[in-house]
């Protein structure tokens, strides 16, 4: 490969923005598939510097969070990766609880653990099949897309939402999981491992998507690091953290799982960790389902913090008047004057909240760790002396979701 | 919290003392989360430190809080934290570091971790805290014409009507 012309020092600034030339791509692109810039100095087809410009999504989500309560705001924690809606509500509720000293039942943490493996399965499908859509294999994408499908029959059954379900709430979830929804998951286990084979019979001997995929956006162990990046990309360069294992939250010491990765670290080692990550994760929901934990799923109404559900509101006085007592705006029970970090394991990397509270059931302050602004940065390094066709296989391979990108 | 869990910062804290000597930091904690107060002056010494003596090589979050009429706050307005990770133990570390204005400024962490970039400018860009060092301190998410800081607690939740006098370029001047 050539010498990249902006680190020859003996040619002039001049003479380099002259023969530069610059190319703009997006922020409407069909491969960014939301909304997000690139500015590209190029050297013929050849990529010497790319700059992101970022923002254009920008919509104050975090201001928002410190105007709404912690179960409103469950609402607007959907809509940051909106791929997989219930794991940012699990990240949501996880750090809240843990800020509250909310210790959730058995059937609600098994119930958490597989809403939100359920969107890491259709966050991965989307991410693998949209890969492979852009860099011109439609097939496997309608199969993934197709399984994503069934997974949102499931939160609509559960919630009666398909796309932002907003289940969880403090100390447990809107409703309870009823055998519909179980025969729902049960289906969502049934198809996924053929669609599984079909995609991988489609891709893994598909010649054109192999050599496009295959040493392109290389990311080292330690750039990997130093850049801060988790989930898939970083375990693909050989960083093998998990907080499902590393740091143990909800049910997840209950479950016989492995965390796949690879040392390789370029996008197509990438891909295969999403690919198998989705089988690990159909293991986890599988094991949950099976041994389901029966008993109440929100935490009693004696500790003031669950939202009671409808037929104890209208036929108990103590459902009653816990109701009330969560709906005024002028009651409801004491935060500690605190702060907290919490973080989960989310389909593309750690997904944490800093949460700050001033004493009311109104947030202090709710940051955000958002893993796609993080992994975001890393693109124009990864992406210096490849060619412009080789952007949408690296963007692909990032799962870039502009809207937690920007908040 | 377990005894074993709490011994590794034990260990982290004597060494951070030997290093930069008594009083650079205080500590606190709520749950499981271990926070480290320093002073702006000896932030990069401190980070430096857990760094590439502690094994915290991992920066996990980076973000920035405003504090003002927070009830019963007394010390400065703005505050970073800084949420450390060491990848082979899975402790976590916080380290917070306030600063008040006018012109809060503090020195940049992009030295140390380059995953410090953006999450820098974010802050700058919400907050206003400005980081010197850092190569690039550019607004990210508002548009570069704006000039309030969107996330201060003074600033209102409605906007104060920016949205609807940016400047707008008609077709015969473009």
């Amino acid at each position: 490969m050539p010498a990249n012309l902006l680190d020859e020092p003996e040619i002039g600034e001049e003479s380099k923005k002259q023969y530069l030339w610059t190319l703009n791509f997006g922020p409407q692109h069909p491969a960014t598939h939301t909304t997000l810039r690139l500015v590209l100095d190029l050297d013929g087809e050849r990529i010497v510097r790319a700059t992101p410009y970022i923002g254009y999504l920008h919509s104050g989500f975090e201001k928002l969070g410190e105007h709404l309560n912690f179960n409103q705001y469950v609402t607007i924690v959907d809509r940051k990766n909106y791929i997989s809606p219930p794991m940012n509500e699990v990240a949501w509720h996880n750090a809240v609880e843990k800020l509250l000293g909310i210790e959730l039942t058995r059937r609600c943490q098994y119930i958490r653990v597989i809403i939100g493996e359920l969107s890491r399965i259709s966050d991965h499908l989307l991410c693998a099949g949209a890969a492979a859509l852009d860099l011109g294999a439609f097939t496997a994408f309608l199969f993934a897309f197709n399984q994503r499908e069934l997974i949102y029959d499931v939160y609509e059954e559960m919630s009666g939402y398909r796309f932002h379900p907003g289940y969880t709430r403090v100390g447990g979830v809107m409703q309870d999981f009823n055998d519909r929804v179980i025969e729902r998951v049960r289906a969502v286990l049934r198809s996924l491992p053929k669609a599984i084979a079909d995609m991988e019979k489609l891709l893994f001997r598909n010649r054109i998507f192999l050599d496009r995929m295959r040493g392109v956006g290389v990311l080292s162990k330690a750039d990997a690091i130093n850049f801060s990046c988790t989930g898939p990309l970083a375990r693909a360069s050989g960083v093998t953290y998990d907080l499902r294992k590393d740091e143990p939250y909800l049910a997840y010491r209950d479950f016989d799982f492995s965390v796949p990765y690879a040392t390789e670290g370029d996008c197509y080692a990438r891909f295969q960790i999403r690919m198998e990550e989705i089988v690990q994760s159909m293991g986890i929901v599988k094991q949950a389902i099976e041994n389901l934990p029966g008993g109440p799923v929100n935490v009693p109404i004696a500790e003031k913090f669950p939202m009671p559900d409808k037929g104890t509101i209208y036929n108990s006085m103590e459902g009653l008047i816990q109701h009330f007592e969560l709906i005024m705006p002028n009651r409801g029970y004491e935060t500690p004057k605190e702060e907290i970090y919490a973080a989960i394991e989310g389909p593309s990397g750690e997904l944490g909240y800093y949460l700050v509270t001033d004493g009311t059931q109104i947030a202090w302050r709710t940051r955000t760790r958002p893993p796609s602004f993080i992994h975001f940065q890393v693109f124009p390094m990864m992406i210096k002396d490849h060619l412009i066709s080789d952007i949408v296989a690296v963007l692909g391979s990032l799962n870039i979701i502009a809207a937690e990108l920007d908040r | 919290m377990t005894q074993a869990a709490t011994d590794p910062h034990a260990a982290t804290f004597s060494t951070l003392a030997g290093l930069l000597g008594e009083g650079v930091f205080s500590t606190s904690t709520f749950k499981d989360n271990v926070r480290l107060h320093v002073s702006p002056g000896r932030l990069i010494e401190v980070l430096t430190v857990l760094k590439q003596r502690c094994g915290f090589e991992f920066l996990s979050e980076l973000g920035g809080v405003d504090y003002l009429e927070y009830p019963g706050r007394t010390r400065s307005r703005f505050e970073v934290h800084y949420v450390l990770l060491n990848l082979d133990t899975t402790e976590r570390l916080i380290v917070k570091v306030g600063v008040d204005d006018p012109n809060p400024t503090l020195p940049s962490a992009y030295p140390l971790w380059r995953g410090a970039d953006w999450m820098e400018r974010e802050i700058f860009d919400m907050y206003g805290i400005e980081f010197t060092g850092h190569p690039d301190l550019r607004r990210i998410l508002m548009p570069e014409e704006f000039t309030a800081f969107p996330l201060r607690k003074d600033y209102p939740l409605r906007g104060r009507g920016e949205r609807h006098n940016f400047p707008k370029l008609s077709r015969g001047e473009s």
